[in-house]
C-alpha cells in the first residue's frame, strides 16, 4: 500500500504541472463525448415523418353560426368556432388594461366569424370545456378549463385563472370561403 | 420414431440444404456511390427515377418511400409537390364515413400498383413482385446483383428447359424468372437527352434502388470520414499519453 | 483503510456522508494491478464499455420501435429513414452486438491461454461464462426484433431446439412462443426481456468485478503478486491504457458502423419476416456459428442439442477440469499448441456453421466437434497431469531468467 500511496502522491504533483499532453488527451476525449451526445439528443426530437405532417385542412360547410368543432392538428385539439354577432362584438369591446395578456380581438382572427384557436389550456396543458352547448363556458361565455379554473373569453383570452396567456391561434389560412389549411 | 427424429432434424437443419440454386455471379460494376468517398449520381438517380416511375412502378411497390423522400435526390419542393400530386390516394373516412380518393401529397407513401399481395399476384400469374424499397440491401451482391438481373435475359441455352410464361436469367437463382423482361431500349425518353439504352436504364434504375434502400449513404460516408479523423487524432494522443504514463515502469 | 484526503470540501463532505469517492479512490486509484499486463488485458474493461453503449442505443432505440409484428419492420425502417441520426443509433446497436462478442470471445481466450479461470478466480470465471449466457440470449432475442425473415426464421429454430426436451418438448415451445407459432405474442415477450436482460447483464458485470477486485488481475506469468514492487495503481497506468485500447478499438468500429454497416448482417434480414416462405439458406449470425456447427454435428435431434448447450456449459467446470499447478500456458510448451489448435477448430466450426451440412463439411463438422469436447474433458485434465511446466520466474518483477535455468 506503501508504494501505491507514494504513486498517488506523485500523480497529485503530476497534476499541477500537468503536461500539455494529458491536457490534450482530456480535452479531446470531452469534446467526442459531447459531439456523440447531439446524436442523441436530436434522435429525440420530431422525425422527418412527423413534421411531414403538420398540416390539416378544414371544410367550414357544415359549421352553422354559434356552432364549434374540433379537429386534430399535430396531435393536438383546434377549436374553430363560428361567432354570432355578439360575440364578436363582445370581444371587441373589452378593454386592453382589463387583460392579463392583451391582444385585441382583430389582432386574433382572419374574418371575425371564424375563430380559430390550439385547444390547449396555457396553464398546464388540459383541453378546456366550451366546445359542446351544453359544456360550462366560465365567466366570459368563452371557454372554461376545469383542471385548475381558467376562464375564457370570446375571443380565447384569458381572463380569470392560472392561466398565463390566451390560447394560441395556429398558423392558418382560407384556401377558399369555406376551406381553412391549419399548419 | 428414427425416421421422425432425422426429419426433425432435417426441419431443424432448417432447409439449408435446399437445393444449390444455380446462377451466374453478377459480375462487378462501378458505381458512384460505393468506396469511401462515394456518393450517389443525381442525375442517375432522377433518370433511374424515371425508370423506376414509367416502367417499375406498374408491378413494384417502393412502400418505405414517402414522396417528400425525393428532396434526397435533388428534386426541389415545388418539383416533389407536382410529383406527389400526379399520384391518386385514398384517403378517409370523411364525414360521411366514405374513403375518397385525392390528389398525393409530399408527406404520402408512394402509390402502391396493388392494394395487397393478393391482388399483386393475381394480376401477374401467381408471382409476387417484390417490393423494391430495400431491394439492394436485401440481395446478395446488391447493385451489382439488380444491375446483372436487368441486363441479363437472353435466350435459354438448349438443356435448360424454360416453363411456360417465365424468361431465361444467367443471374436468377434457378435461372427462371416470371418477370419477364423489363426494359426495352428507348422504353423511357430522357429529359437529359441520355441515349436510354438498356444497360443506362438498368444502370440508372439501380442507382435510384440503392439510394431508396440507403437514403442515408451520403450523410453516412460524410460523417464517417470526420468521426474517422477524429478518432485517429484522439487516438494518437491517447497512445502519446499512455507512454508518457508509463514512462518509469519497467 | 484510511479514507484519502480529498482537496474539495464538497467531495469531502458528500464522502463523509456517502463514500463513493473514498470507493472509487479505492478501486481505481489504490488497486493494485500487476504492472506486467499485456494488451491481451484491455478487453474486459473495453467490454465494459461496450455494454454501456449496447444499453445507451438499446434505449433510443426503444424511444422509436414498435413491437408488434404489423409495424416492427417498418418501425425500424422509420428509424434507418426518418428519424434523426436514427440509421447511426441504429448501426451502432447492430454492430455494437458483433463488436461485443468479438471483444467477449477474445477475453475468453486470453483466460484459457493464461488459466485466469485458476485458483482462487474459479467464480470470477464461472460469472464471466453467466455473462456469456446472459449475451448469447440478448442477441438471440434483439435480432428477433426488426422482424426480417432471418429475424422470425431463426426466432423458430433455435426455439424449436426446445422440442428436443423429452415428453414436455412441445409443450415448452408452444409456452415459449405464447401460441402456436412464432407470432406477435413471441414478439412482444422477445422485446421485454431483450430489454430486460442487459440489466441483469449489468448485475453480472457488477459481481464479475468483486470477484475481480478480491484477488486482482491475474497476469501473463500467471504467478501472484508477492509485493508491492510487482504491482502499480491501476489508475493512472491502466486507465491510460485502457484508454489508448479504447481509442483503437472505435477506429475500427466507426470504420465498420459507417462503411460497411452490414458487415456482420445479413441480406434476408432486409426482407420482411414471412411465415409462409423459408429462405433457402438461413444462418444464424455469426457469433453462433461454432454452436450451429456442433448441433448440426451430432445426427440425433436431442443430442445435439445438448452437445450445443454443453459446449457452453462445458466452460463452466473448466477450473477443475485443468489439473495442471501453472497458470501460464507461457511455461506449458505442450498445452499452448493445443490452445492454438482450440482457437483453430472454433473457426473451423464457425465456417462449418456458415455451410450447408452436405458433403466433406459433414465429416469436418463432425471431427471439429469431437476436439472441442476432447480439448476441454480429456487434454486438459491429462495433460495437466504429464506436462512438465517450464521453470517460474521468482516474481514478476524478477521475470527474466538464468538461461541455464531456462532451458531445463
Amino acid at each position: 500500500m506503501a508504494e501505491a500511496a507514494t504513486a498517488t502522491k506523485g500523480h497529485a504533483e503530476g497534476e499541477t504541472r500537468r503536461d500539455f499532453i494529458y491536457l490534450a488527451a482530456m480535452g479531446m476525449s470531452a469534446v467526442g463525448a459531447a459531439a456523440v451526445a447531439w446524436p442523441f439528443i436530436s434522435f429525440m426530437n420530431p422525425s422527418a415523418d412527423v413534421l411531414a405532417l403538420s398540416t390539416t385542412e378544414v371544410d367550414l360547410k357544415p359549421v352553422l353560426e354559434g356552432m364549434a368543432i374540433t379537429v386534430t392538428w399535430r396531435g393536438k385539439p383546434v377549436f374553430v368556432r363560428r361567432r354570432t354577432k355578439a360575440e364578436v362584438d363582445t370581444a371587441a369591446a373589452v378593454k386592453l388594461t382589463d387583460l392579463p395578456d392583451p391582444e385585441t380581438d382583430a389582432a386574433r382572427v382572419k374574418k371575425p366569424e371564424w375563430l380559430v384557436l390550439v385547444g390547449v389550456c396555457t396553464h398546464l396543458g388540459c383541453v378546456p370545456l366550451g366546445q359542446k352547448t351544453a359544456d360550462p363556458r366560465g365567466d366570459y361565455g368563452g371557454w372554461f378549463c376545469p383542471c385548475h379554473g381558467s376562464h375564457y373569453d370570446t375571443s380565447g383570452r384569458i381572463r380569470k385563472g392560472p392561466a398565463p396567456n390566451n390560447l394560441a391561434v395556429p398558423p392558418y389560412a382560407f384556401l377558399d370561403d369555406t376551406t381553412i389549411r391549419i399548419g | 420414431m428414427r425416421r421422425l427424429i432425422s426429419a426433425a432434424l432435417l426441419l431443424l437443419a432448417f432447409g439449408t440444404a435446399a437445393e444449390a440454386a444455380e446462377s451466374t455471379k453478377p459480375p462487378a460494376q462501378h458505381w458512384s456511390f460505393s468506396g469511401m468517398f462515394g456518393t450517389f449520381d443525381r442525375a442517375a438517380q432522377q433518370r433511374g427515377f424515371q425508370v423506376y416511375k414509367e416502367v417499375c412502378a406498374a408491378c413494384h411497390a417502393v412502400n418505405l418511400l414517402s414522396y417528400r423522400h425525393l428532396r434526397g435526390i435533388g428534386y426541389q419542393e415545388d418539383d416533389v409537390k407536382a410529383i406527389a400530386a400526379q399520384a391518386k390516394v385514398m384517403d378517409g373516412p370523411n364525414d360521411a364515413g366514405e374513403m375518397f380518393e385525392r390528389a398525393g401529397r409530399p408527406s404520402d407513401k408512394f402509390a402502391r400498383p396493388f392494394p395487397n399481395e393478393n391482388a399483386a399476384r393475381s394480376a401477374n400469374n401467381g408471382a409476387y413482385p417484390v417490393d423494391l424499397s430495400l431491394v439492394v440491401k436485401a440481395r446478395v451482391g446488391g447493385a451489382n446483383y439488380i444491375y446483372a438481373l436487368l441486363t441479363g435475359y437472353g435466350t435459354a441455352p438448349a438443356d435448360v428447359k424454360i416453363a411456360d410464361g417465365m424468361s431465361y436469367n444467367a443471374y436468377f437463382p434457378g435461372r427462371q424468372i416470371a418477370m419477364p423482361p423489363p426494359l426495352n431500349a428507348d422504353g423511357v425518353t430522357y429529359q437529359d437527352a441520355t441515349k436510354a439504352t438498356i444497360e443506362q436504364q438498368a444502370r440508372d434504375v439501380t442507382t435510384f434502388l440503392a439510394w431508396a434502400a440507403e437514403p442515408e449513404l451520403e450523410a453516412r460516408k460524410q460523417m464517417g470520414l470526420k468521426v474517422l479523423l477524429f478518432l485517429i487524432v484522439l487516438t494518437g494522443i491517447l497512445y502519446a499519453a499512455k507512454r508518457k504514463v508509463w514512462a518509469g515502469i519497467h | 483503510m484510511a479514507a484519502p484526503a480529498f482537496n474539495n470540501a464538497l467531495v469531502r463532505w458528500i464522502d463523509h456522508r456517502l463514500p463513493v469517492f473514498s470507493f472509487m479512490h479505492h478501486e481505481l486509484h489504490e488497486y493494485p494491478t500487476p504492472k506486467n499486463l499485456s494488451y491481451w488485458w484491455n478487453f474486459g474493461s473495453l467490454a465494459g464499455i461496450v455494454l454501456v453503449l449496447m444499453i445507451l442505443t438499446g434505449v433510443f432505440l426503444a424511444m422509436h420501435y414498435t413491437p408488434h409484428t404489423a409495424f416492427a419492420f417498418e418501425s425500424v425502417e422509420r428509424i434507418m429513414r426518418d428519424v434523426n441520426y436514427g440509421w447511426l443509433v441504429r448501426y451502432m446497436h447492430m454492430n455494437g452486438g458483433s463488436a461485443f462478442f468479438i471483444i467477449i470471445y477474445i477475453h475468453i481466450f486470453r483466460g484459457l491461454y493464461y488459466g485466469s479461470y485458476k485458483a482462487p478466480r474459479e467464480l470470477l470465471w464461472i460469472l464471466g461464462v453467466v455473462i456469456l449466457l446472459l449475451m448469447m440470449a440478448t442477441a438471440f432475442m434483439g435480432y428477433v426484433l426488426p422482424w426480417g425473415q432471418m429475424s422470425f426464421w431463426g426466432a423458430t429454430v433455435i426455439t424449436n431446439l426446445f422440442s428436443a426436451i423429452p415428453l414436455i418438448g412441445d409443450s415448452v415451445v408452444t409456452w415459449l412462443w405464447g401460441g402456436f407459432s412464432v407470432d406477435n405474442p413471441t414478439l412482444n415477450r422477445f422485446f421485454a426481456l431483450h430489454y430486460l436482460l442487459p440489466f441483469a447483464i449489468v448485475g453480472a458485470v457488477v459481481l464479475h468485478l468483486v470477484a475481480l477486485h478480491r484477488f486482482g488481475s491475474s497476469n501473463p506469468l500467471g504467478i501472484d503478486v508477492k509485493g508491492p514492487q510487482d504491482s502499480i495503481p491501476f489508475h493512472p497506468y491502466y486507465t491510460a491504457k485502457d484508454a489508448f485500447g479504447l481509442g483503437i478499438f472505435l477506429i475500427l468500429f466507426a470504420g465498420v458502423v459507417f462503411f460497411a454497416p452490414n458487415l456482420f448482417g445479413e441480406p434476408d434480414n432486409y426482407i420482411p419476416a414471412n411465415p409462409l416462405v423459408t429462405p433457402p439458406h438461413i444462418v444464424p449470425e455469426w457469433y453462433f456459428l461454432p454452436y450451429y456447427a456442433i448441433l448440426r454435428a451430432i445426427p440425433d435431434k436431442l443430442l445435439g442439442v445438448i452437445a450445443m448447450f454443453g459446449s457452453i456449459l462445458v466452460l463452466f467446470i473448466v477450473p477443475w477440469l485443468d489439473t495442471a499447478r501453472v497458470r501460464s500456458a507461457k511455461f506449458r510448451p505442450t498445452f499452448r499448441k493445443f490452445f492454438w489448435v482450440l482457437v483453430v477448430d472454433c473457426f473451423v466450426l464457425g465456417y462449418v456453421g456458415a455451410n450447408p451440412p452436405e458433403g466433406w463439411f459433414v465429416i469436418v463438422g463432425q471431427v471439429a466437434t469431437f476436439y472441442y469436447f476432447f480439448h476441454f474433458l480429456i487434454l486438459l485434465p491429462v495433460l495437466g497431469l504429464i506436462e512438465r511446466p517450464l521453470p517460474l520466474p521468482q516474481s514478476i518483477s524478477a521475470p527474466v531468467l538464468k538461461p541455464a535455468e531456462g532451458k531445463a
